[in-house]
């Protein structure tokens, strides 16, 4: 479905990627790790479009990604960010109808409109905030009211950035099920994550990045080995194994 | 469920409203077309219009007329650019001279009125061109200045738009301080504006812009909507960024420069019009738009009636009006942001 090839991206003489390929099948969960300044969001940017690679390509279903209109992109891809500013004080549900907007750019409104409205406020449990003010909830509240939004537009491909945080742990693993679940319904996830367990319990695969390079690609038990992980975060981990037989790390101060 | 059961409510606060200011705008202008120094009771209007014989009958389409609709065209435009241009700039506070047209226009005028003394039998037509043409050219200017490798930085936009403005009052200054007391009086119509100029073949001549530009700029709703996410959101959102910005600036000065063309720079409806909508009703633009337009042509008409009658027989400038009550609004909404901001 998403394919990488030989991604690089510079800005002056700094090289923020350089070189990276993956691909990505529909129905996958795949993870984007790497410290600080890896070029997890850089990554995230390139594959939504909204930046061209300095050289390399992004294919999307079959169709490199400079071929697609805007709009045509919005219909298949939607992305969440990690922005949380409004300019104008819209309600959550007005927000979240937001993601219909490519749906509507050639034809009226339609109930089915807000049906997909509600529905994605009811996956991410934020339809009780529907009458509020956006601009008055809590960043945990924010955050699901955005996913809704993201879910709203029913694209094919979800691009989030960093999706679990603000939010407390049960609305983290909430998350990252319903990432999972809609993975099996058939869409494609990636997702850019801070929090190496919960990466290993939902990641089909992670990318591990370091200084705009990959350093690893594989799922978690083939990634995660503490001698690699201690040379990407400078910091020692152990190894260990959660309940689920998935890996479990935790960094050694 | 609690959300399906509320939503309708949600919805009609938005068509309430906009059926509200729909049925009030005629009103208004009837108010308007009856009043002055020949009073003419509102309701009987539409049966002095219709008989065509009563002296009244002069009075209101050789005079009022042609006045109070180049009040509801003026006001509808500027109300309409400032909405947009409140959008674009995501800021609330941004008005539609941001981005050079007015003072571009005002310098036009200015340029015409005193610099090019002997064309005063010209002036009726060519003024309100020059300054129209005035307007663009500004706008022009600010685009290319913010513009870089074939995009456009919002903030360098605004940034490049006050610039501008500082130049083009700072020429005006000089010009005015070479001006005789005649040129002056004019120059005085031009930074404070007025109605009081509105003939048919104004009307006619303004016309064509003023409809193009208002319907373009009603039809930008959604990529505005997308745009209170932030640009990079609104371009996940599907919408191609950059002709949109060209487009909305483009017809934001087609507007804004028809309006000062026509009537001069008259002050605050663009940024108040739209602000009173959103505490109506809310900030959707697709209905912020049209209700911006609406209630652009009330405050404009209103504000024209109390310029015309408040210290009759003298007669004040439009812009004064609005600025005397349109600064304390402003004013009131700024200690509302302060209090909303501390929260």
């Amino acid at each position: 479905m998403l394919e990488a090839r030989a991604l690089s991206f510079q800005v002056g003489q700094r090289h923020l990627l350089e070189g990276v390929s993956f691909g990505l099948e529909a129905g996958e969960v795949l993870g984007v790790l790497g410290p600080n300044g890896a070029g997890k969001s850089t990554l995230l940017r390139l594959l939504s479009g909204e930046e061209r690679p300095s050289s390399g390509e992004v294919w999307l279903l079959g169709k490199a990604l400079s071929a697609y209109t805007a709009t045509e992109l919005a219909l298949l891809r939607s992305v969440l960010t990690q922005r949380r500013d409004l300019s104008f004080p819209f309600t959550a549900y007005e927000v979240a109808f937001l993601g219909r907007l490519p749906h509507l750019e050639r034809r009226p409104e339609y109930p089915r409109d807000h049906q997909a409205t509600t529905h994605a406020l009811d996956l991410t449990q934020a339809s009780a905030l529907s009458h509020r003010k956006y601009p008055t909830l809590s960043g945990g509240e924010q955050s699901r009211v955005d996913l809704a939004r993201v879910l709203a537009q029913e694209p094919r491909l979800l691009l989030l950035d960093e999706p679990t945080n603000h939010l407390d742990p049960r609305h983290q693993v909430e998350v990252l099920q319903l990432c999972r679940r809609l993975a099996r319904e058939g869409w494609a996830v990636v997702t850019v994550l801070h929090d190496l367990n919960l990466a290993a319990l939902f990641c089909d695969r992670v990318l591990l990045l370091h200084q705009g390079t990959v350093v690893a690609l594989g799922t978690p038990q083939e990634v995660f080995e503490p001698e690699r992980l201690e040379q990407v975060y400078g910091l020692p981990f152990a190894l260990t194994q959660h309940p689920s037989g998935r890996p479990w790390v935790m960094p050694l101060g | 469920m609690q959300s399906t059961l509320r939503l309708p409510k949600a919805f009609s606060r938005y068509r309430l409203t906009l059926l509200g200011l729909g049925v009030a705008l005629p009103l208004v202008v009837l108010l308007a077309a009856g009043s002055g120094a020949y009073a003419i009771a509102p309701q009987d209007i539409p049966r002095v219009l219709w008989e065509r014989e009563n002296p009244a009958y002069a009075v209101l389409t050789s005079v009022r007329f042609p006045r109070v609709l180049l009040a509801v065209m003026a006001g509808a435009l500027l109300a309409l650019s400032g909405a947009v241009m409140q959008g674009l700039f995501r800021n609330p506070l941004a008005d539609p001279g941001l981005i050079g047209v007015s003072a571009g226009a005002a310098l036009g005028a200015a340029v015409f009125i005193v610099a090019l003394p002997g064309a005063g039998a010209l002036e009726v037509y060519a003024l309100p061109l020059i300054a129209f043409v005035g307007g663009l050219l500004a706008t022009l200017a600010v685009w290319a200045l913010a513009s870089s490798g074939g995009r456009v930085q919002v903030l360098t936009l605004l940034l490049a738009g006050i610039a501008l403005n500082a130049l083009a009052g700072a020429l005006i200054g000089l010009l005015v301080s070479r001006a005789t007391d005649e040129q002056l009086r004019s120059l005085t119509f031009w930074t404070l504006g007025g109605y009081s100029g509105a003939t048919w073949s104004l009307l006619a001549a303004t016309a064509p812009t003023a409809l193009l530009s208002l319907w373009g700029l009603l039809r930008l709703s959604r990529p505005l909507n997308a745009l209170v996410l932030g640009e990079s959101e609104a371009f996940h959102l599907g919408v191609n960024l950059e002709p949109f910005k060209r487009k909305a600036v483009a017809l934001a000065a087609l507007a804004v420069g028809t309006a000062v063309a026509a009537a001069g720079s008259v002050g605050f409806i663009g940024l108040v019009a739209p602000h009173l909508f959103r505490l109506l009703a809310g900030p959707d633009h697709r209905h912020l738009l049209p209700g911006s337009v609406l209630l652009g042509a009330i405050l404009s008409v209103l504000a024209d009636l109390i310029a015309r009658t408040a210290a009759a027989p003298a007669e004040l400038p439009v812009g004064v009006v609005t600025s005397l009550l349109g600064a304390p609004f402003f004013i009131a909404l700024l200690l509302r942001f302060k209090r909303e901001a501390a929260r």
